[in-house]
Order: structure tokens, then sequence, then C-alpha cells
């Protein structure tokens, strides 16, 4: 079944609305939690049961990280949604903003609750303005029905969550520049560590989760961790949503159980547009790296199976390129698109991208050399690993993927000045 | 339109009318008093937008002044987020994704028929000042391939027909406005 979790108000009328919301359970584990049903262990165990593990990219358990997080340490802590989604690909936060926002509310306030925090930042990017109004609404909404604000249904407990815009910066998408670019300042990320369980926003504590993560906690505390868990399966619990874009007949975002058979995905998307033939698969958002159709098509959409195939789920967001697509063309905007979004900090990243891309579109305008394609191996190998923060990792992944798996496109261009597959 | 050419009075609050200041007042409010700088990203916006959007220094020295923050702490956010305009752009910016999925969609196509219809090319801006043409990194709605945006709104599976569409809906807000101002003119 699809839409069970962040979508579950999808099918119905203004499903963004508190009634919604409340009709399919919503607002029901916080009234747990205020009854004295829920205790913090009780919500932790459930979470690691549950197996969530990060949904905006890097896969890390859930349950664990709010752990993670001095519930008993004096002082003020923060709760932070990571709504910036500005992976190549992922359009689903968007979309839980938009349509279930109590969803990451509740979310958002349980996190409060489990963590003594008494005030959460939504980050969402600056483009977000539907989003933004939509949160705005909702927002309001919850606080007319007392589960936010001062002693929420009656507990000792006090939660206020604020709107926060970015204003064009990949980079904010990384959790520590986030926090800097919530402090006001340029998105430049963080030496950890610290982590921002420890140091964080203000230099308080902080628990930061993506979007869907954050929506995915009241559905699994309403119905258990054991549901979610088998809902995917182990080590990979729930569903995820899948953003589905490129050349697909129905392109759009896929709410189905981890470890669905990719196969079944591209079905649900329409299959690959106009009937043709499918080349290659980038998995997990642009910083994931790309994988040819015969290896996509025996694996099934979750960490592990991804992970093993040399790639990555990251943020779910599957773009699909048919026979014709020129590799080199996609690499070429995938390396641009990094060079753009470095935030210029670490030299091996800011030096690193601008040359990777400026070599990768040599070799598209025809002046490839023979020594380029090593030279992008080096430079990329140069990058891995030697910068603060996963951008450098996530510029250098790609390209590497586009020469491991269709090195001879690159080699036929350097050396025919023209596209092997658009003539 | 407030009249920015202004030669020692800085204060915003003379600047911007008290709706925009009580804007950014409201945003003030979500963060903690002591510290000054979260701010400044949503007052810069609210200031890019009163000023026909693009910011100036003498508009960045005056919103340093209004949060009382140095001038440098404006002016590298300003310098840093994309989304922010640092030279004259036109009154409504047509923001562009080429990104993977919207160039496997056709983004091409869609620069192309915009520029031939504004007879401008990319970063550049129409010589009335109502366009502009920018490319930008994917904004999140890569399953409405190829899409822009502009005045604050998505469009999603463009066509040349669509383009057109948002094209002559912003010369009609154009219109408008021009006749809007003639009446007041006459009053």
């Amino acid at each position: 079944m699809a839409n069970e979790v962040c979508f579950r108000t999808l099918h119905l009328d203004t499903p963004w609305s508190i009634d919604a919301y409340e009709s399919v359970g919503g607002y029901s584990s916080l009234k747990k939690i205020a009854a004295g049903e829920l205790c913090y262990d009780t919500i932790i165990d459930e979470l690691k049961l549950s197996a969530l593990r990060g949904r905006g990219g890097a896969g890390f358990p859930t349950g664990l990280k709010w752990s993670f997080m001095p519930r008993n340490m004096p002082g003020q802590k923060y709760v932070v949604c990571n709504s910036d989604e500005g992976e190549p690909g992922t359009f689903k936060d968007r979309d839980i903003l938009r349509y279930n926002p109590h969803q990451l509310i509740e979310g958002m306030i349980i996190a409060g609750y489990v963590m003594n925090a008494t005030v959460g930042y939504n980050y969402m990017r600056g483009e977000f303005y539907e989003p933004f109004a939509r949160m705005e609404a909702a927002i309001a909404e919850a606080k007319e029905r007392n589960y936010l604000g001062d002693n929420i249904l009656g507990m000792d407990f006090n939660f206020e969550l604020h709107n926060h815009l970015g204003a064009g910066a990949y980079i904010c998408g990384e959790e520590t520049a986030l926090i800097e670019s919530i402090e006001g300042k340029k998105g430049q990320p963080r030496f950890k560590p610290p982590f921002p369980a420890n140091y964080g926003v203000f230099g308080r504590p902080t628990n930061v989760n993506n979007t869907e993560s954050y929506a995915s906690v009241p559905a699994i505390l309403q119905h258990g961790g054991q549901w979610f868990l088998k809902l995917g399966k182990p080590n990979n619990g729930g569903t995820k949503i899948f953003s589905v874009s490129g050349h697909v007949n129905n392109p759009g975002n896929f709410e189905i159980n981890m470890g669905t058979p990719f196969k079944d995905l591209l079905e649900l998307a329409g299959g690959v547009l106009g009937g043709k033939q499918l080349k290659a698969v980038i998995p997990g958002g642009s910083s994931s790296p790309v994988l040819p159709a015969d290896i996509m098509m025996d694996l099934t959409m979750d960490y592990d199976s991804i992970g093993k195939a040399g790639s990555m789920l990251g943020s779910g967001a599957v773009m699909v390129l048919d026979e014709n697509t020129c590799m080199v063309e996609v690499a070429a905007i995938t390396a641009h698109f990094y060079y753009e979004e470095s935030c210029g900090q670490c030299s091996p990243c800011r030096e690193g991208t601008g040359w990777m891309s400026r070599v990768i579109h040599r070799i598209l305008k025809g002046d490839g050399r023979a020594e380029d394609l090593d030279n992008l191996d080096r430079v990329a190998g140069n990058i891995m690993g030697r910068t603060i923060c996963a951008l450098g990792d996530a510029a250098a992944m790609p390209v590497q993927g586009f020469l491991k798996h269709f090195r001879h496109e690159f080699e036929y261009m350097i050396e025919h000045k023209r596209s092997m597959v658009k003539g | 339109m407030t009249d920015f050419n202004y030669d020692q009075t800085l204060h915003l609050k003379n600047l911007l009318s008290p709706d925009a200041i009580a804007e950014i007042d409201g945003w003030i409010k979500k963060y903690p008093p002591e510290r000054k700088r979260p701010p400044i990203i949503a007052a810069l916006k609210v200031v890019q937008e009163h000023n026909g959007n693009y910011l100036t220094e003498e508009l960045m020295q005056a919103v340093a002044e209004y949060l009382d923050v140095p001038h440098i702490a404006v002016y590298e956010v300003a310098t840093f987020y994309s989304m922010f305009h640092l030279n004259e752009v036109g009154k409504h910016v047509i923001s562009v994704c080429n990104n993977i999925s919207c160039s496997l969609r056709g983004a091409d196509k869609v620069i192309e028929h915009l520029q031939n219809r504004l007879n401008i090319k990319v970063g550049e801006t129409t010589d009335d000042g109502v366009y502009t043409i920018k490319t930008v990194e994917c904004m999140a709605a890569c399953g409405g391939a190829p899409m822009l945006e502009v005045d604050k709104v998505y469009h999603e599976n463009l066509t040349e027909e669509k383009i057109d569409q948002i094209l002559s809906d912003i010369a009609a807000v154009e219109l408008n406005s021009k006749e809007m101002s003639n009446v007041e003119a006459k009053d």
C-alpha cells in the first residue's frame, strides 16, 4: 500500500488542514504523551525498533540520534527541521510541507518533549513561498488547539515553533551550515565534533532532522515501532517517499515500502518516457553515483541494497535517464552544480569542483585531451574525505560514478569531438 | 515608491513603509533577544522586495544599523546567498531551473523560448526594466520539470503556450499598474 505515513492525508479534501490531519489519527501520539501513556524511554525504544533512518540522505538511525540529546542538561535546547531540500532531484519535503504540515509539526513537538527543548525552527529554503504559507497557517491552527504554546494539553511543557527561510544556498542543507544560516551568517559548515547535539544553534544542544524523518514519528508512535519496521525490511524500516523525475511518463512522489523493487517503482512512475529503453538511474539525488540499467533493475529501494551496488539511497531522489541521454552532458550539469554551490571554505572542494567542471565542459565542447579522464579521477580522489563537510564527497562521487560506468562515452567524445549517443 | 536617493539618513524606518518595518520586527521576535544576526536574511529580503528586487550598499548599511550589527555581517550574507541581487534587475525576475531533471525534460527549450520572446539573453534585463531571465539550480519541483519561478510562484510542466501565458499575465499586471499610476498622477 502507498501513502501510509507522511502522505496519509493526501486522499482527503484540504489535506493540509488540522481537521484532515486529526481525522487520520493526527495529534493522537501527542495526546498519548499528555495522558502519560508514552514516556521518554518508550518513545526512544519505539523509534529504535522502527529502524527509521534519516530521510535527508545520510540514513542515520533517528532513535539513536534523539538519544544523543542531553535532555537533562539545564538551559535552552533546540529542535531544528531541515526543510532546505536542495539536493537536485528531490521534491518530497515540499509536498509534506504543502499537503501535511501538521504531521511535521506534531513530530517536532514530540521531539521537543523528548529533548526538553522548548523552541523549534523549521528551516525552509528561500524559494518555498507556498510551503511557508501553509506552515504558517498550520502553526496558527495548532496553537489554537493548544498543541503548540504554553502548557501543551495541560502538561508542564511549552513549545514554540518558528518557520525560518533561507535565501538560496544548497550548502545550507548540511546541518551545521543550516545552523550557521539560522544564526544569520553565511552557510559555511562547522567542523565536527562538536556535533550539534552538544553545540548547535546559538551554541546550545540541537537536534537536526529532515522533514520526512520528523513527519514519520507521529505515525510510528501511533501504530508502534514494529508496525513501521514491517512496512520496510530489517535495518531499513518503514515507507520512504521517492521523488521520481527525468525520463518517465508519470513523474512524481511515491510513498512506498522501503525495499520495493526498483522495477516496481519505475512502473508506478509510468515506465520510461515514450517507451524508450532505460539507460541509467541516479538513485538518490545528484550526489549519488549513477548506476547502469542492468544493475538498477535488480535492486530494491533501500539503504542497504543501493549501498551494496556502490551508490546510495540518499534523499530518495530517483532520476531516470533514457537511452538517448548523453552521460557527459549529465556529468557536466552535475559538476557545474557543485562548483556553483561550494561554499569556498575548504581548498580541495573550492578548487576541485571548479577543475572538474571546467574539464568536463572542455570535453563537452570538443576540446577534451587524452589525459583529462585521469585528471578527473585524480581531482575527485583528492577531494574525497579532505573537506569539512560532505559536500566535497558529494561533488566527487557522481564524477567517479560517471567515469566508472560510462567512461567509454567520455573517451568517445574526447576522440571524436561529438557525443556517442547524440551524434 | 519610497525614494532611496538618500544622503545621510540611513535609517531603515525612513526608507521603508511601516508595514515592511513591522514585517522585519516580526522576524526579530523569532530569535533570542540577545542575538542580533539571525534576522539579517529576512530583513534583506524585505528590503530587496521594496527596492525593485535588488540591494545597494546603502541599504545593507541601513539594515546593519537597524539590527545593530556590523556592516560586514550584512554584506557577507547579501553576497553569499543567491536570492540576493546586488545589481539592478527587472521588476519580474524569471528564474529557470536548468539542473538535471529540468534539462532532461527540455529546460534548454524553455530558456530559448523566453530569450526569443523577450529578446534578451540569460542574465539580461529588458530595456523597459520589466523582465530579467536568470538560470538557477534545482528548486525542488523536479516532478513538474521543466519549471520556472517568477514573482514567488512556481510554474511547472512548462510548454511554450504556458510560458506565453505567464508572460502575458505579467504584461497585464504591468499595464494595470501603469494605468493606476496615471490615474494617481491626474489626481
